[in-house]
């Protein structure tokens, strides 16, 4: 029955990955040369290709770089120094899981609690809001960190403060967008000829938001979803524009993605967001890749209300390159600190910290030299 | 951070509903999905559904694919 086997679950079918692979592994090697580099712009994209296989079934043929696609890896020392001033200073902090060990230039809010300070998690943003109409004497911060799949939900969340009211929640703003840092890295140096686009954050902004990669960059770049199939789906469009000559920005994850996105899911966003400067790790400072609390929202924003701002790190000496992975320029395991000063036990930068960073799927998955192919049912995609 | 998770949506209640994914149940915003009804299926990310998936867009694709790994495909 239909019920018990979801149809989604037909996008991890082996037999279908195979054959993808097959053929991409045949046009790469016949009609472009031997190899090509793509790269993927979502943590949870670089966790898939990790986790089922595909990197080391298509080995050789395809080069998956991680570009800047994890929230928590990208969001900067300041950024983590200034939400650690909020949990010194006596508040509530409540976060995503990931921001828990995230180094600033000295110190992270899991070193923070482990010293009595009130740091707590959210799974949605909508916790935090309860959290705060529970807790009364209690000032609380949630700290707003990811991408445009992300800042929806805390939209509606700041809403429902300003609605109740709530005196005593406000947010750290630190969101980013996707398309800015794309176009800042395209606008720098990547050996990348084709991307591998985030099927979340296109279920919010919509598929013409990403259309600038072809029309403005000539790259041809697939929206893909999260199960093999859809991920070996995406490479094997990308290295067929490429053979061709062609350079598209394709949705190839219809069941989720729209032309036009998500748009009331949009409408909630810039109803208390506007597009702020922000600055991130390992690209540094784009201009309007981030949100800031809009006009007449600024009261929710804890920076205004406790007087708490991003400062200019100090320079980090831990040798970490996570600024170079994150441009795609550096793969993790040619980083001196790989796996021998810095393990998921003790992460010297973002990248090993996060689940999803680049540095932790490769410590996980792929130091050993396994070459079995894409696992099937189960092996991957999200849960 | 953008994982987001297909679930059934069970109930629906104005803006709220109850979602059942891999046989939890949970509460979920549905602002986004005005159109979801019980029995639609929604992807859940850090609890609110952003989009209602498309079962006639996975059918056709799968269709495409599947021609891929009969033994005729190439």
């Amino acid at each position: 029955m239909e019920a018990d086997r979801p149809l989604w679950e037909r996008f991890r079918d082996p037999g279908i990955a195979r054959a993808l692979v097959a053929r991409v592994r045949v046009r790469v090697a016949r009609e472009l040369g031997g190899h090509v580099s793509l790269m993927e712009v979502c943590g949870t994209h670089t966790v898939a290709i990790s986790r089922s296989g595909i990197r080391a079934a298509l080995r050789d043929a395809v080069t998956l770089v991680s570009g800047p696609g994890c929230p928590v890896c990208v969001t900067s020392p300041e950024d983590v120094d200034a939400m650690v001033a909020l949990a010194e200073s006596g508040l509530t902090v409540l976060t995503f899981g990931d921001m828990m060990r995230v180094p600033g230039s000295s110190t992270s809010l899991e070193a923070v609690r482990a010293r009595g300070g009130r740091v707590r998690l959210a799974y949605s943003p909508m916790d935090a809001v309860s959290y705060a109409a529970s807790h009364p004497d209690e000032q609380v911060v949630f700290l707003a960190v990811g991408f445009e799949t992300t800042a929806p939900g805390v939209a509606l969340a700041v809403a429902q403060a300003r609605e109740l009211p709530l005196a005593n929640f406000s947010i750290y703003p630190a969101h980013k967008l996707i398309p800015p840092a794309l176009r800042a890295l395209l606008d720098q140096e990547v050996g990348v000829q084709g991307f591998l686009l985030p099927g979340h954050v296109s279920t919010v902004i919509g598929r013409r938001a990403l259309a600038f990669l072809a029309e403005e960059y000539r790259l041809p770049a697939v929206i893909a979803g999260f199960e093999p199939v859809d991920i070996l789906m995406a490479i094997d469009r990308i290295t067929h524009m490429l053979v061709r000559g062609e350079a598209e920005v394709v949705n190839a994850y219809p069941r989720a993605v729209r032309e036009e996105g998500n748009t009331l899911a949009q409408r909630a966003m810039w109803s208390c967001f506007a597009p702020a400067d922000a600055a991130w790790r390992g690209l540094g400072p784009i201009p309007g890749s981030g949100l800031g609390l809009r006009d007449g929202w600024e009261d929710l924003d804890a920076c205004r209300r406790y007087g708490v701002w991003a400062q200019p790190a100090g320079a980090m000496r831990t040798g970490c390159r996570c600024g170079d992975v994150l441009r795609g320029l550096l793969l993790p395991p040619r980083c001196p600190l790989f796996a021998r000063v810095c393990t998921p036990a003790a992460p010297q930068g973002p990248c090993m910290v996060s689940s999803e960073g680049a540095c932790a799927a490769y410590y996980r998955y792929e130091r050993g030299d396994g070459d079995d192919g894409p696992q099937g049912a189960g092996a991957a995609g999200p849960r | 951070m953008c994982l987001a998770v297909p679930v059934r949506v069970l109930t629906r209640d104005g803006d709220w509903g109850e979602v059942e994914s891999s046989g939890t149940r949970l509460r979920a915003a549905l602002h986004f999905v005005p159109e979801a009804r019980p029995g639609d299926w929604v992807l859940v990310h850090a609890g609110v559904a952003i989009a209602l998936l498309d079962e006639e867009e996975a059918r056709e694709s799968l269709a495409f694919l599947e021609e891929l790994s009969t033994p005729h495909g190439s």
